[in-house]
C-alpha cells in the first residue's frame, strides 16, 4: 500500500498526523479569557447612582411629553389646502413628537440596562453542533409517527399530486421572464411607430398651437407635439392613448444657422433652412432630453448625462447612450407651417429586443 | 395708342429693373418689419440721442476693447448688432458684462454700472439695429397664472433650471443660474434673447403673456415655504442622498456606537 492511498485521519487535536511533516499547533487562537471586571460610577457611588436613575426617569417622561405634544400638533396645525404652512407644521411636529417618544423609550431603556442593572461579565460554553443521542432518536421518532399519523408514505395519490403541484408550482414564475424576450408583433409594431405621419403639423406642447417657419429664429428652442394629438376627441372624451402617444412623440425644435449642420447624404432635406426636429426621448433608457446649449449645439439627458452632437445629427459625444436621437424630417405647408415629412424612420427611445 | 406706347415703354425702360427690385424690396423688407414688429410686439422703448450720445461714449471705454470700437465683434466678443436693449440690459444689468475673464462661462457678480448707465448702454446698443427691447413693465407683475406659469416653466425651461428654478449643472463647466432673486425683468429679457448657451425663446414661442406667467409662477414658489421642510437648495436627489447618508447614517453609527459601549 503506498503511501498516498492512505487515508488520513481526521485531526482529533490531540494527536500529530501519523508520519506526516505539519508541524500542528493544537492551541493557534489561545483563549484570552474573561476580562477584568471594570467597577461602573453607578456602582462605586450612590450619587451616580442616583443621577443615573434620574435620567432615566427623565428620559421616559420626555417620551411622555413627546407623545403628548405629537397629539397636540395633529389638533394645532389640522391640514388645509389653504395654508401650506400648516401642512409643514403638522408634519415637522407630528413626526418629532412621535419620533422623540419613541426614541426616547429605547434610549431610556439601554440607559437603565447600561448604567444600574448587573453588569457582571458571565461565559457560557457553547454547546455541540450535533444532538444528543437520545434527540436524534427521538427526532426520528417523531418523524416515523408523523408519516404513519398522515400517511404520506401509505397514500400513494396525494404525495404524488402534491408532487405534481409542487413541481407546477414555480412555472408561472418562470412564464414572467418570457416577458424579457421577444414582445410580440402587436407592442414591437408600437414601439417602432408614432403619432407622427406625413403633413402632421408641429404643433406648441402643452397648448398644441401649431408653429410657423418664421417663428423659429436662430437659437430658438421649441417643444414640440403632433397638433392632430388631441388630448381629447371631438366626442369630449378623454383620449385614452394621448400620454402613451405623446411620451413617443415628444420633439424638440431647434434653429440653427444652416452651415453649422452637417447632414449626411439622403438626409440634407430632412431639415428646413436651419430648423432641425429630433425626438427628445433619450436613446439610453427613454428620459427626456432637452438641454440644449445654444452655441455649442450640445443637448444633454439630465438622467446619466448622454450628450449629443446638434450640428452633427444628434450623435453621441458623450455618456451611456449608444445611438444618436432620432430626427423627424420636417418641412413647410403652403400656409408655412412646419409639418413631418413622415414618421421617423427608426423607433425612438431606448432598445428593444427586435431592435 | 399714345398711352399703350408709353405703358410698354415703361416696361422696356432701363429703370424697370430698378423699379421692380424696389417694389420687391419694399414688400418683403415691409413683410419682414411686419413679421419682426410681431416678434417685438412687447415693448416700445424710446431713448432720448443724449443717452446714445452717452451710451456710445461708455461702449468705447468699457466694452469697445473686445466687442468693437462699433460693436461689430472681435475674436474675443461677438457682435453687437441687432442683439437690442434687453440683451443689454440683462447682461450689464446682471453684472455679467463687462465679462471678468473668459471660461465656460461668464458669471454673475457686483454690478459694474449704475441704472442710468446701463440704459445709456442700451440705448446705443439698440440705435444699431432693431432688436429685441427692454420689456414693458406691465409683463413684470406677478400678476400672472402660475398654473399654467407652472406648467410652462416645467415644459420650456425646469429640464436644465430645475422645477422651482434652482438651477443646475450643463456640460464642461457650464451651468443654469438658479433664478431665486432675480428680477422679473431679467428673467424675462433672459427668455427673450437667450444668453449665453440659454437658448431663445421669443414671442412667438412664449408669448408676453406667457412669460409673465412663468415669472409668475417663479416669484410664487420664492415666495412661499415648501411643504415638505427643509429644501436642502431644491437640488434633488443628490443634496437629499447626502444629507440623508452623513446624517440618518451617521446618526444611526453613533447610536450602535453608543449601545455597544460599556458603561462609565
Amino acid at each position: 500500500m503506498s503511501k498516498s492511498k492512505e487515508v488520513a485521519k481526521p485531526f482529533d487535536g490531540e494527536h500529530d498526523y501519523e508520519g506526516g511533516l505539519a508541524v500542528i499547533d493544537k492551541n493557534p487562537v489561545a483563549d484570552p479569557g474573561m476580562e477584568p471586571h471594570r467597577v461602573r460610577m453607578t456602582d462605586k457611588s450612590p450619587a451616580h447612582e442616583k443621577a443615573a436613575a434620574r435620567q432615566v426617569t427623565a428620559l421616559f417622561v420626555f417620551s411622555m411629553i413627546s407623545s403628548f405634544l405629537a397629539i397636540v400638533a395633529y389638533f394645532a396645525f389640522p391640514l388645509s389646502h389653504l395654508s401650506l404652512g400648516n401642512v409643514r407644521a403638522n408634519t415637522l411636529f407630528l413626526g418629532l413628537g412621535i419620533a422623540f417618544g419613541m426614541l426616547a423609550i429605547g434610549i431610556g431603556a439601554v440607559h437603565w440596562a447600561k448604567t444600574l442593572m448587573p453588569d457582571a461579565e458571565v461565559s457560557e460554553a457553547r454547546h455541540q453542533t450535533r444532538g444528543s443521542e437520545e434527540v436524534r432518536a427521538r427526532a426520528i421518532e417523531i418523524i416515523n409517527l408523523a408519516n404513519q399519523e398522515s400517511g404520506f408514505s401509505r397514500r400513494k395519490l396525494i404525495r404524488r399530486t402534491l408532487y405534481g403541484a409542487l413541481a407546477l408550482f414555480p412555472i408561472p414564475g418562470i412564464i414572467l421572464f418570457a416577458d424579457l424576450g421577444p414582445l410580440g408583433a402587436e407592442v414591437d409594431e408600437k414601439l417602432r411607430h408614432t403619432a407622427w405621419k406625413k403633413g402632421s403639423r408641429l404643433a406648441k406642447d402643452p397648448y398644441g398651437t401649431p408653429i410657423k417657419a418664421s417663428d423659429v429664429t436662430v437659437g430658438s428652442v421649441f417643444h414640440v407635439i403632433p397638433e392632430d394629438l388631441k388630448e381629447y376627441n371631438a366626442d369630449g372624451s378623454l383620449n385614452s392613448e394621448y400620454l402613451n402617444e405623446k411620451a413617443k412623440a415628444a420633439v424638440l425644435l431647434v434653429r440653427v444657422d444652416p452651415t453649422d449642420l452637417n447632414p449626411s447624404k439622403g438626409r440634407e432635406s430632412w431639415a428646413y433652412d436651419g430648423i432641425v426636429a429630433y425626438s427628445k426621448i433619450c436613446t439610453h433608457v427613454g428620459c427626456p432630453v432637452a438641454l440644449y446649449e445654444q452655441h455649442t449645439h450640445h443637448l444633454l439627458c439630465p438622467c446619466h448625462q448622454s450628450t449629443f452632437d446638434l450640428s452633427n445629427e444628434c450623435a453621441v459625444v458623450f455618456g451611456p447612450a449608444s445611438r444618436a436621437l432620432p430626427q423627424l424630417p420636417i418641412t413647410v405647408d403652403a400656409e408655412g407651417y412646419l409639418v413631418a415629412q413622415s414618421d421617423f424612420n427608426e423607433p425612438v427611445g431606448p432598445s428593444f429586443w427586435e431592435r | 395708342m399714345a398711352k399703350q406706347s408709353s405703358k410698354k415703354n415703361l416696361r422696356r425702360s432701363p429703370f424697370a429693373a430698378v423699379l421692380v427690385i424696389l417694389a420687391g424690396l419694399l414688400i418683403s423688407g415691409g413683410g419682414y418689419a411686419a413679421a419682426n414688429a410681431v416678434v417685438n410686439a412687447n415693448s416700445h422703448v424710446d431713448y432720448t440721442a443724449a443717452q446714445q450720445e452717452e451710451g456710445k461714449r461708455l461702449f468705447a471705454a468699457n466694452c469697445a476693447s473686445c466687442h468693437g470700437k462699433n460693436a461689430e465683434g472681435t475674436k474675443a466678443a461677438p457682435s453687437l448688432i441687432g442683439v437690442g436693449s434687453a440683451s443689454v440690459d440683462f447682461q450689464v444689468g446682471t453684472g455679467r458684462m463687462p465679462g471678468q475673464a473668459s471660461g465656460p462661462q461668464l458669471i454673475k457678480k457686483e454690478v459694474q454700472f449704475t441704472a442710468a448707465q446701463t440704459e445709456a448702454l442700451a440705448a446705443y446698443v439698440s440705435s444699431l439695429a432693431p432688436g429685441p427691447n427692454v420689456p414693458d413693465e406691465k409683463w413684470l407683475s406677478t400678476s400672472g397664472n402660475t398654473t399654467r406659469g407652472g406648467e410652462l416653466f416645467r415644459i420650456n425651461c425646469a429640464m436644465c433650471h430645475n422645477a422651482v428654478g434652482a438651477g443646475g449643472a450643463l456640460t464642461e463647466g457650464k451651468f443654469a443660474a438658479s433664478l431665486k432673486g432675480v428680477e422679473a425683468k431679467h428673467i424675462y429679457e433672459a427668455m427673450l434673447t437667450g444668453p449665453q448657451n440659454m437658448p431663445v425663446f421669443n414671442d412667438n414661442n412664449l408669448t408676453p403673456q406667457d412669460k409673465q406667467d412663468i415669472i409668475s409662477y417663479l416669484k410664487y414658489v420664492e415666495n412661499n415655504p415648501s411643504a415638505g421642510g427643509e429644501e436642502l437648495a431644491n437640488l434633488g436627489p443628490v443634496a437629499e442622498g447626502l444629507f440623508a447618508w452623513i446624517f440618518m447614517l451617521g446618526g444611526i453609527v453613533v447610536i450602535t456606537i453608543w449601545l455597544g459601549a460599556k458603561s462609565n
